[in-house]
């Protein structure tokens, strides 16, 4: 029922005139996934020097709340962009995400680590101690940390996968 | 020279193990991934460093302070790009070798690696005298500014080399 709705909308979305342009036009949809990848970039390492932070393996002479001022805010401009591209690539080739399940981990994944992102954003602007108070509260953040790293990788992987499990 | 060089490439096209990456569904896009997650940290951090060196982010920290706090996580990820390239790359090397979009992201990887010799002989002299101010000397600058667009462009490359390819 859902499937037959969805499908039916990816007919729908795939017939528009915008659809038809990025299909047709051959340049516009490897620039999409190139402003889409750069922009992968910035976020994801942002991320991953945050979260490296929080294991003292860089960056250790610098302040954990100067590094998530740092690095942290250029995430959610860039995410506006993520967002745009992606979906014009969904309206390009609706069928290939839209009825894809790797599309759908790819999207909680994402949920996960906006909130993982943005509550480490929020302790630390709160509190810039929050992390370095006592021993348990480094290891939490070591492990929030590992958390980080493994769903933006997740994330990777499934856009990645997207390709290899889109629907015939 | 060349023909050794071609003989060498065959040698591991012809291997086992670039025949299990050609044939085996899961490895490729693992391989891929692996590719992706790691040229996105390359691509993200050396952005750090650029846009110190452009005058533009951190700006608070001398440029060996953001260099050091940056370069081992670039390092790092750029050898496992180097790894997880050279694994696709065996799995079909005479097609890849046809490619003009795979040529061009070698030669600009080659590129950015000479625009980061030539700022450590050149643009780097005096470092110390003038690298806690805002704004660089303009040799510093220009480094910066070709080291963003060379990577912009290396992305570009590779992501038209997975709409050039034509493999079975």
């Amino acid at each position: 029922m859902i499937d037959a709705t969805i499908s039916e909308f990816s007919g729908w979305l795939a017939a528009t005139s915008l659809s038809h342009t990025i299909q047709t036009t051959g340049w516009v949809i490897p620039t999409l996934q190139t402003i889409h990848i750069l922009s992968v970039a910035v976020v994801f390492s942002s991320a991953v020097l945050v979260d490296l932070r929080l294991w003292r393996l860089l960056n250790r002479d610098v302040p954990l709340p100067e590094i998530t001022r740092r690095f942290l805010p250029a995430i959610w401009p860039v995410l506006l962009v993520l967002l745009i591209t992606g979906g014009l690539l969904i309206i390009g080739e609706p069928r290939r995400s839209l009825l894809n399940s790797t599309f759908y981990l790819k999207m909680a994944l994402l949920a996960v680590a906006i909130v993982l992102t943005a509550w480490l954003q929020w302790t630390l602007s709160s509190s810039p101690n929050f992390w370095d108070k006592n021993r348990g509260r480094r290891m939490a953040g070591q492990l929030a940390a590992t958390l980080s790293i493994m769903v933006w990788c997740g994330i990777l992987f499934a856009g990645r996968w997207i390709a290899y499990t889109q629907a015939g | 020279m060349m023909l050794q060089l071609q003989e060498l490439i065959s040698y591991f096209e012809n291997s086992a193990l670039a025949d299990n990456i050609r044939e085996n569904d899961v490895l490729f896009p693992l391989i891929e991934s692996v590719h992706v997650v790691s040229i996105c940290l390359v691509v993200g951090s050396i952005l750090v460093v650029d846009l110190r060196l452009l005058g533009l982010a951190s700006l608070n920290r001398s440029v060996s302070g953001v260099t050091r706090g940056i370069l081992p996580l670039t390092w790092c990820a750029f050898a496992v790009a180097v790894a997880s390239g050279s694994l696709m790359f065996i799995s079909n090397a005479t097609k890849y070798l046809e490619n003009g979009y795979f040529i061009a992201k070698l030669l600009l990887i080659g590129a950015a690696g000479l625009n980061m010799m030539m700022f450590h002989a050149i643009g780097a002299r005096n470092q110390a005298r003038w690298e806690n101010e805002a704004r660089l000397p303009f040799p510093a600058r220009l480094a910066g500014g070709l080291s963003i667009l060379l990577w912009i462009s290396v992305v570009a490359c590779g992501r038209w080399i997975g709409f050039t390819m034509r493999i079975g």
